[in-house]
């Protein structure tokens, strides 16, 4: 294996509220290589998006606290000075966000915001810049980029939008992009042309890529690796076809138990996972996934370890290898437990 | 399944004679662009919507899928009278409520609500949960000692926790803030709620449960949905029929099951091919049809069918004249002048539809196009 | 645009109109309201009194008064019933002072409200921002006549540091003068309002600064001061512009007749001050009806620089 280029260990975010702590992140460990995609997926509060964004510091503030480390090149994140971060940002790692409809200056055009992200690392004339603003707004599939560069952000779709995001986090060809629900707010084709762009960026410029999203087709078209959060943790880690050949978590099972398939008939009600996520101002103690687990059992009430069963294949469960193969077994006719065949571990 | 030795699912497909909560008739919302220094001049139309006639029936849901910038939102809002259509008519109820003014809306806004696409943006940032959600309690009428218990009883009801009253909206995460969203549709006890995208911020556990919750609600209370959604897995879910938009118009509106079994537009079907399978070896064994190229200007659609620019089949017929939209058997309707997964039969038996645009040509779908190879 | 611009003159016509008629009509029903009774003095006979109606119309029906005023207003022949001078000539005399003292305070305040503003923002929950929170309450409660009162009193009077009142064209005293008569009215009448604008400014940024694209801007590796300037700054900037237009316009348009009669700076609101202590209907009546002209100018001149600002805002629909 390449040496990694971004080497989490053990980060935890806390922020300071009104009602006390929330233990946003608890005890994250990853490692991204260059050229790989690692996708994190999990459920809507599991701090996902607090992962993504600690990294470049971009929730930094009074109340909250960061403890671990993040190693990029030789330079810690979290506790790097704000100069030595700003330096990175945009320029060494990008980020696109979750939600393009509120993510861009809607007082300024387009083509500036592009410009202003460039300009920020790099000394060009405006004709150089705006040449480049074409270039990219074209190379993301932007019609009409010279006469769209002078737009304001509220006269483009969602899907353009996004697109303009896309264009900002290239501009400086970054060695890792962190991409953030990218393609949440796209329709399907535009979503395939996006999802095409990412990877061919991948095999241009080596680019590392880290995908926060929730939608599991997309996981499956794209990523190498998969980190599975919940409540605050990395709950199930591994490659692609471990995570959707053989799971190993419950919640994982869960996960993949409630996609919705078009190429499949069409169920009674979907299944989903009963409950609530936790809360993380006050998290259960032992596995956060106990009070929705259907195989909880006493010991439980620990906390479990990532615990590698070999090859990177990691998972957060009590559960011994021979009780999740028969457990998982017994809901049949899902995802993933329709191809079960054994992944040789490689 | 085996659902087609009983009656067929697609046996009832409408509920037809049930009663038309909503109808949309011929539809038009075009969005001026004006230029000039002193005196504005329209020099341009936005078609974000053109020509769209549908009916809701109470207590169904009608999937809206469409790619980005086809003029699905801008159709929610136009049904909901927060826009008002440029052309058309639109009836809520019986009632014609196409020139309405605010007043005159005011009954009828209460029935109507809308769940939007942006939960970041819908939601007033300096109000705390409590308070969005006695906002619109208070407007119905609800006594001030039990708005505390129902704004409490509505969070629990799409999934928070009671204590989250007193939060702000930032204070969530995006799921958890379109929840809020929902609670505060339904804070108006509407009859019809528009679903601009409901789900799509919403990892797919979560969309299950909102989904089967939205279900709920709508056995519960007999709800009618309008629910517009890129996903066309989510849409088919909840959906009894689904229409299939493009550049502003409708090019496919069928009986749920139907669309993904038998697709007969080739846009359609080309939706259909985009979508990632959640299953990383079937996903690369197959070959994708992914359509090529950008949807066009909707300021200036082009002539003839407007997916003949991306469409694998189009002829010069499709260059030329705007298809009608075709009604084939169980009200499954096309606007395609090549129509696929239909037979020679079904051409001969299927009628032009009223809901058809206004400018249509008066053509019959051909099964072969000329010209082009039918291979695909 | 332009309809935007015709129907704001529609708008304006009626708001001058509404508001002449109303003054006119509160003249007529107060007591004591009669001038010819006030104009022939003391000892005058009921002969005297009845020529005085007579040459002066009051005789006349009200609307036929009410179109011969107006008359007078638009042609600038109106004459005060108190001392029969020219009513514009008095109120041309005042305009310059006024606009000095209204343009002088709204540049102090905007400049000052801005600073703190965004310092607090900046500082938010240290010392330094509780401290300019309290001072801007203290600001923002203070009466204007009587922060006036106190300055005039103390560092007019008492210490000498400043004229104590009065104004000086910078045609005869040259600019310095001009300035050193009016800093101390500037300052009185611009407490309060760096007192509201700081408040709305630091609130405004602090919505701001949470917003998604200030995230999106850090993240292009700006620094943080082109981040506050370009995109929290401005962005917040927006607002409190066009409230900055419709105060001026509330200060030109008779806002600052307090300030200009502590300082006997002898503008437009001080003789409007005057003249309603004299019950004199003439001067009341065209200053508010200049007055109105002013605010709802400003007015117009706001929402067409919001639109500016702000691409998502179109006028007129
Ligand atoms: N600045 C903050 N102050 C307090 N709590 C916060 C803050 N930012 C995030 N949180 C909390 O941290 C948790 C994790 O949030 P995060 O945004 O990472 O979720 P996510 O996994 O990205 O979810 P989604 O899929 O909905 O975007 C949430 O419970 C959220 O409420
Ligand atoms: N206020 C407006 N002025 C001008 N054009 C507009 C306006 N609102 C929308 N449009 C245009 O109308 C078309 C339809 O927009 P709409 O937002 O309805 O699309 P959509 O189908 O909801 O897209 P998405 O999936 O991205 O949300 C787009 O081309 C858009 O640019
Ligand atoms: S009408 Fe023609 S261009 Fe349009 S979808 Fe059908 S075949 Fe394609
Ligand atoms: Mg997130
Ligand atoms: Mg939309």
């Amino acid at each position: 294996m390449t040496e990694p280029i971004l080497v989490i260990d053990h980060l935890k975010v806390d922020f300071q509220t009104d009602e006390g702590t929330v233990h946003a992140v608890d005890d994250v460990s990853l490692s991204l290589a260059p050229g790989e995609v690692l996708a994190i997926v999990g459920e809507s509060g599991s701090g996902k998006s607090v992962t993504a964004m600690s990294l470049l510091g971009l929730n930094r503030g009074p109340n909250a606290r960061f403890t671990g480390t993040a190693m990029y090149k030789g330079t810690e994140l979290l506790s790097a000075s704000n100069d030595d971060l700003r330096k990175i940002r945009g320029a060494e790692i990008a980020m696109i966000f979750q939600d393009p409809m509120t993510s861009l200056n809607p007082v300024q055009r387009i083509g500036d915001q592009i410009a202003e992200q460039i300009l920020a690392h790099e000394k060009l004339s405006k004709a150089q810049v705006r040449d480049r603003v074409v270039e990219l707004m074209e190379r993301v599939g932007i019609p009409r980029a010279a006469e769209r560069a002078r737009s304001y952000p509220h006269e483009f779709s969602g899907g353009m939008r996004q697109r303009v995001m896309i264009a900002l986090a290239l501009s400086c060809s970054p060695n890792v992009l962190i991409a953030d629900e990218p393609t949440t707010a796209l329709d399907v084709t535009i979503q395939a042309q996006i999802l095409e762009r990412i990877k061919d960026l991948k095999e241009e410029t080596g680019t590392a890529i880290i995908l926060v999203t929730h939608d599991l087709g997309v996981v499956a078209d794209i990523a190498d690796r998969i980190a599975v959060m919940y409540g605050g943790r990395i709950v199930e880690q591994g490659t692609v076809d471990e995570i959707f050949y053989d799971p190993q978590h419950p919640y994982t099972w869960g996960l993949l138990g409630s996609i919705t398939r078009v190429d499949r008939p069409r169920g009674e009600r979907l299944p989903s996972i009963a409950g609530l996520p936790p809360s993380l101002l006050d998290p259960p103690a032992g596995c956060h996934f106990r009070a929705r687990c259907p195989h909880e059992f006493p010991k439980c009430l620990e906390v479990p370890p990532l615990e590698d069963r070999g090859c990177g294949h990691a998972d957060r469960c009590w559960l011994t290898v021979e009780e999740k193969r028969a457990k998982r077994e017994v809901r049949p006719g899902e995802i993933g437990l329709a191809n079960k065949e054994e992944v040789a571990p490689v | 399944m085996s659902a087609d030795v009983t009656t067929p699912a697609a046996a009832e497909p409408t509920a037809r004679g049930r009663k038309a909560l909503l109808e949309v008739e011929h539809v038009t919302q075009w969005f001026p662009v004006k230029s000039g220094i002193v005196i504005d001049r329209t020099v341009a139309n936005v078609h974000a919507v053109d020509d769209v006639s549908f009916t809701l029936t109470e207590g169904e849901t009608l999937g809206l899928v469409g790619e980005s910038g086809c003029g699905k939102t801008t159709l929610s809002r136009t049904v909901l009278k927060l826009l008002n259509p440029t052309t058309g008519t639109l009836r809520f109820d019986g009632r014609d409520i196409t020139k309405a003014n605010r007043r005159g809306m005011r009954p009828v806004r209460r029935e109507m609500q809308m769940v939007f696409q942006d939960p970041f943006a819908s939601l007033n940032p300096r109000k705390r949960v409590g308070q969005i959600l006695q906002t619109p309690l208070k407007q119905r009428g609800v006594a001030k000692d039990q708005l505390q218990k129902d704004a409490a009883d509505l969070l629990d009801r799409v999934g928070l926790r009671r204590e989250h009253v007193n939060r702000f909206p930032h204070e969530f995460s995006g799921g958890q803030r379109q929840r809020i969203g929902i609670a505060r549709a339904l804070a108006m006890q509407p009859k019809l709620i528009v679903l601009d995208e409901p789900v799509s911020a919403l990892d797919v556990s979560i969309q299950a449960q909102i989904i089967n919750l939205l279900e709920e609600l709508q056995d519960g209370l007999g709800l009618t949905y309008l629910f517009v959604a890129h996903d066309l897995s989510v849409v088919r879910h909840v959906s009894d029929r689904i229409a299939v938009m493009y550049l502003g118009k409708i090019m496919e509106l069928s009986p749920a099951e139907e669309l993904y079994d038998k697709p007969i537009h080739p846009y359609t079907q080309a939706l259909l091919s985009a979508i990632p399978v959640p299953d990383p070896r079937e996903n690369r064994a197959r070959e994708r049809i992914v359509v090529s190229g950008e949807p066009p200007n909707p300021i200036n659609p082009p002539p003839g069918c407007v997916f003949n620019t991306r469409c694998p089949r189009a002829t010069d017929v499709c260059r030329t004249v705007i298809p009608p939209l075709t009604e084939y058997a169980n009200g499954h309707q096309a606007a395609c002048h090549h129509p696929l997964n239909v037979t020679a039969e079904e051409i001969a038996t299927s009628i032009r539809s009223d809901a058809s645009p206004k400018l249509a040509g008066d053509v019959v779908p051909d099964l072969v196009p000329a010209g082009v190879t039918a291979g695909s | 645009m332009g309809r935007f611009i015709v129907r704001r003159i529609i708008g304006m016509i009626l708001v001058m109109f509404a508001v002449s008629i109303l003054t006119f009509l509160i003249f007529q029903v107060i007591p004591n309201g009669d001038p010819a009774v006030r104009m022939a003095g003391k000892n005058s006979t009921p002969t005297q009194i009845a020529a005085i109606r007579d040459t002066w119309h009051f005789n006349d029906p009200i609307y036929e008064q009410y179109v011969y005023t107006m008359k007078q207003v638009f042609t600038g022949s109106l004459i005060s019933y108190s001392d029969q001078t020219n009513v514009w000539q008095e109120i041309k005399k005042g305009l310059p002072r006024t606009f000095a003292l209204g343009i002088g305070a709204a540049i102090i305040w905007m400049v000052l409200g801005v600073s703190l503003g965004l310092y607090s923002a900046v500082r938010s929950g240290g010392f330094s921002d509780r401290l300019l929170t309290v001072l801007a309450l203290i600001g923002v409660s203070m009466p204007v006549f009587w922060v006036g009162a106190l300055m005039s009193y103390y560092l007019g009077y008492k210490f000498g540091w400043f004229p104590n009142g009065g104004y000086t064209e910078i045609a005869q005293g040259g600019f310095g003068q001009w300035i050193y008569h009016l800093i101390l009215p500037w300052t009185a009448l611009a407490i309060l309002f760096v007192g509201v604008y700081s408040r709305i400014l630091r609130s405004n940024i602090l919505d701001t600064i949470n917003d998604d694209y200030v995230r999106t801007a850090r993240a292009k590796g700006i620094s943080e001061r082109q981040v506050l300037i370009r995109h929290v700054l401005r962005n917040s900037l927006i607002p409190i512009i066009t409230l900055w237009g419709l105060d001026f316009g509330l200060v030109i348009g008779g806002g600052a007749v307090l300030t200009e009669s502590v300082f006997n700076l002898q503008g437009v609101g001080q003789y409007f001050a005057e003249a309603i202590g004299r019950l004199d209907v003439p001067p009341v009546l065209e200053v508010t009806i200049l007055g109105a002209f002013f605010i709802v100018l400003l007015n117009t001149v706001v929402d067409i620089v919001y639109a500016l600002l702000d691409p998502r805002i179109r006028l007129g629909s």
